[in-house]
């Protein structure tokens, strides 16, 4: 379990994040929504320790941040982070094997390899494993990258907006697949989503941020409420329940 | 807006006053007309270099380059170095002055056309390649430079010192009359092409919207601005950032989009730099570092200041 | 395995072009005058083979520092001499030169490091605040940011007179190494290998700032680290043989384009090529005026930006 006690950010003596006390439930799916500038990316970089702690505290299972090795950290908890224009030159196999760097430092063991195979199997990279990471499409270089953090074999996983930039299929099967991992290996997967809908279908919990803090909390079918769109979102959408989830008529 | 043009012509004359007679000694009738030809060749010299870099920036469509910095006077002196190198046994010294100018500048003019005018339109939504490119390139024609005049002479290293930098105390006096007619007519027909100026900043398509022959506009005014380079570099060598400073000095001064006082606003102030600074750095401080490097610390920070002022984060 | 086939290949190639450049130059020498002839041993030992080993040394030490700061810059058009670490260099041996003549070698070369650490410091800074979707911009700022630098030490060294310096300092030239000249530049080559074992954490730290920390590793220190490197480098570079342009830049691109950028896989090939390309310049130099010297810094300007071009015309690898 992600455990934030009286979490607050500031930047400029703004509040990014103000005073937020929530429980992320270990071994489920649970995302991040809300409208731009809500601070769902500042939350999430707060808990993979990429910003400094400012005051409140976050405990990842036994793990506080700030109090632990940075490499110890490493073997508890990985980010997936934005896609950018910046992609490396290596093929993907090698990029899926830094992710074992924590445990190697450099020299990777005989079950270092044998991870990277899993990581490749379970993500159907085989077949692209020699294949330079430049020459994928937008939704293979996603999947080569979640691979990567995959191989990093960590409880948790948080995924910063990992939909951006892909279409419709590549969007179903990502999720569908973060899915798999959270039921089947036991992950506990964070994941900021601009897309309501795809957060109701495929998350087992949402948490929705507005100005900074938590607006409401729970499983899709609680949360997702006209009156939710409307404080959160400020948007009088429609809301059908289709097969146990609700779905906004955009 | 006059008000400030005549400040402007009030410094220039002081400026000028100052230069012919500070520390004069010795007879006046051999100072004075030495002294003379400096001035007028330092005013020729400052208004080619702001008149190019003002057509310059109207035909690029953007207030951070000029001519030197895409490499046109590295252009010009490697032109100038083939020409020795080429016509091998014919020395510069039995070559005329008067033919090598005239055969340089006729060659810079094909040159830089089809080079930038290439350029511009290969690069017309990528201001970042072209102005690196324009840099690169300067860096090749320098190299090729020094590479050619260590061919031709290999001991004679003060070639390459005085080659990359502009020498305000040495000009090719020589040149002066043909220069000023060159300049002359190039200033003439700028002039008069003033308000198609105003039309092509506005960029290619609304100009082409408006009815303007675009194309024949952006090839006269790079004809004119390879003319322009030619003329200075001939006289002085290359100033690397004198032409971005003092028409950015210009458009704080002038802040309208209009060119007829943006030209006649960058012509004064180019002088004034020139003038008064050669003035400042001769006479007054007597230092012996060449102005051009300070120009060229000066209007390079100017350069970078503008480019990360529009692109902060 | 395709890539250590090409280390073979790139050694023979590079012991091939040492011998060359080890029988060009003013005096005649013949593999054949070695066997009996005492001079021509005394030459070789003296001059050649120093020279022929400076010019291996600084640019495989180049090429090296140019990609590992390709790395923490996180842009592939950027290189320690073009973008203000050498003439941070020159500006620390010029500030020695001038306020602490007698100093010893080393702390000129303490002094110079420190002089390009600031500098390349400073032109992290300035790139830190450029978007990030105008990857032309940094190499841009680079040579801008380099020239000023640059003109700062040509303008102190004409106040104190020390011109003749300077052409030498800022375009870089074997011409001068002779045994006991260059020795320096071993520390260079030493530093160069040190990357070696760093280059999974610069390989990761080229992959961003959020990967390096979910990686468990400390971002700044590494940058920091790469910058020391880089700078010292540098600084032993400059001081020994001038500033030797492009070689950081194109070399890097060439051997990334080919074999990708998996450092530990892919740093030794730059080396060897860096030390090929300056060595082949450097023999080009030698002989194309001969029996005059063109400076190798002449030679790479001109091939240096002629392949810089095409990689910035070439069409690009990825969207």
């Amino acid at each position: 379990m992600i455990s934030i006690r009286n979490l607050s950010y500031h930047i400029d003596g703004v509040a990014i994040l103000d005073d937020i006390t929530i429980d992320l439930p270990k071994g489920k799916v649970t995302a991040l929504v809300g409208p731009n500038g809500a601070g769902k990316s500042t939350l999430l970089s707060l808990i993979a320790r990429l910003e400094p702690l400012q005051c409140g505290t976050i405990d990842i299972g036994a793990l506080t941040i700030g109090q632990c090795s940075n490499r110890q950290l490493a073997k508890q908890i990985s980010i997936l982070p934005q896609m950018t224009e910046h992609v490396p030159r290596l093929s993907v196999r090698e990029l899926v094997s830094f992710g074992r760097f924590p445990y190697h430092q450099g020299r990777p063991g005989p079950e270092d390899e044998a991870k990277v195979d899993e990581a490749l199997q379970v993500f159907d990279l085989d077949d692209l494993a020699q294949r330079s990471v430049v020459d994928l499409s937008g939704g293979q270089r996603q999947r080569a990258q979640i691979a990567m953090t995959f191989a990093q074999d960590t409880e948790y996983m948080l995924l910063d907006e990992p939909l951006n930039n892909l279409d419709i299929a590549a969007s179903r099967a990502l999720m569908a697949r973060i899915r798999e991992l959270a039921h089947s290996y036991n992950k506990t997967i964070v994941v900021v989503l601009h897309d309501i809908n795809y957060a109701s279908r495929y998350a087992d919990w949402i948490i929705a941020l507005s100005a900074g803090k938590t607006a409401a909390a729970g499983s899709p079918a609680e949360i997702v409420t006209p009156k939710l769109l409307g404080d959160v979102f400020k948007s009088d959408a429609e809301i059908r329940m289709i097969d146990g989830h609700p779905v906004v008529l955009v | 807006m006059p008000k400030r043009f005549w400040i402007l012509g009030i410094l220039l004359v002081i400026c000028c006053t100052a230069f012919m007679t500070w520390g004069a000694r010795g007879p006046l009738h051999f100072v004075i007309p030495f002294r003379a030809t400096k001035l007028a060749a330092l005013g020729l010299v400052g208004m080619s270099i702001s008149t190019s870099t003002v057509l310059f920036q109207a035909v690029s469509q953007n207030r951070i380059l000029s001519p030197s910095i895409m490499g046109f006077d590295a252009l010009y002196i490697m032109i100038l170095t083939a020409a020795v190198y080429f016509l091998g046994g014919m020395t510069v010294a039995n070559l005329s002055a008067h033919l090598s100018f005239a055969v340089s500048t006729g060659v810079m003019v094909i040159g830089a056309l089809g080079l930038f005018s290439t350029l511009l339109r290969s690069s017309q939504n990528n201001l970042m390649r072209m102005i690196l490119t324009g840099i690169v390139f300067g860096a090749l024609f320098r190299s090729l430079t020094d590479f050619m005049q260590r061919l031709i002479d290999p001991n004679e290293f003060s070639v390459i010192q005085t080659g990359s930098y502009a020498r305000f105390t040495q000009i090719e006096t020589d040149l002066l009359f043909i220069a000023a007619a060159l300049c002359a007519g190039a200033l003439f027909l700028t002039w008069k092409m003033r308000f198609r100026l105003d039309v092509l900043a506005l960029g290619r398509d609304v100009a082409m919207n408006l009815g303007l022959n675009v194309r024949r506009t952006e090839l006269e005014a790079l004809t004119l601005t390879a003319l322009l380079v030619a003329v200075t570099t001939a006289l002085v060598g290359p100033v690397a950032f004198l032409g971005l400073l003092v028409v950015s000095l210009a458009r704080l001064v002038v802040p309208v989009e209009r060119h007829a006082p943006l030209l006649i606003c960058a012509g004064l102030i180019a002088m004034i730099v020139l003038i008064g600074g050669q003035l400042l750095f001769e006479r007054v401080f007597q230092l012996t570092t060449p102005l051009a490097v300070i120009i060229d610390l000066v209007g390079g920070s100017i350069f970078l200041f503008l480019l990360l002022k529009g692109h902060r984060r | 395995m395709r890539v250590t086939a090409w280390y073979w290949a790139g050694l023979i190639g590079l012991a091939l072009i040492s011998i060359c450049s080890l029988f060009v130059g003013v005096i005649d020498l013949s593999a054949s005058d070695l066997l009996h002839d005492k001079e021509a041993l005394r030459v070789l030992g003296i001059s050649r083979f120093p020279r022929t080993m400076a010019a291996i040394i600084a640019g495989a030490a180049m090429a090296v520092s140019g990609s590992v700061m390709q790395m923490l810059v996180r842009n592939r058009f950027v290189e320690p001499m073009t973008a203000g670490t050498g003439q941070g260099a020159a500006l620390g041996i010029l500030i020695v030169t001038l306020f602490f003549p007698a100093a010893s070698i080393f702390v000129k070369m303490a002094i110079a490091t420190v002089t390009a650490l600031v500098a390349s410091l400073g032109f992290l800074v300035i790139v830190r605040r450029l978007p990030p979707t105008q990857p032309l911009l940094v190499p841009l700022v680079g040579l801008i940011y380099g020239g000023i630098i640059g003109a700062a030490v040509v303008f102190v060294a004409y106040q104190a007179d020390l011109l003749q310096y300077i052409s030498v300092w800022l375009n870089g030239a074997f011409s001068g190494v002779l045994r006991g000249r260059y020795e320096l530049l071993w520390l260079a080559a030493g530093g160069a290998v040190l990357t070696y074992f760093a280059a999974d954490q610069f390989a990761i730290v080229g992959m961003g700032q959020t990967i390096t920390t979910s990686l468990g590793l400390d971002y700044k220190q590494i940058v920091l680290v790469g910058l020391i490197a880089i700078s010292a480098i540098s600084a032993l570079t400059v001081t020994t043989v001038g500033i030797i342009p492009f070689v950081g830049l194109i070399v890097p691109n060439i051997v990334s384009r080919l074999f990708g950028d998996n450092l530990r896989r892919t740093l030794p090939l730059v080396a060897i090529t860096g030390a090929g390309l300056t060595l082949v310049s450097d023999i080009i130099g030698r002989i194309v005026r001969y029996p005059f010297e063109v400076p190798v810094g002449t030679v790479l300007g001109v091939i240096g930006a002629v392949v810089f071009l095409w990689l910035l015309f070439r069409k690009p690898q990825y969207a």
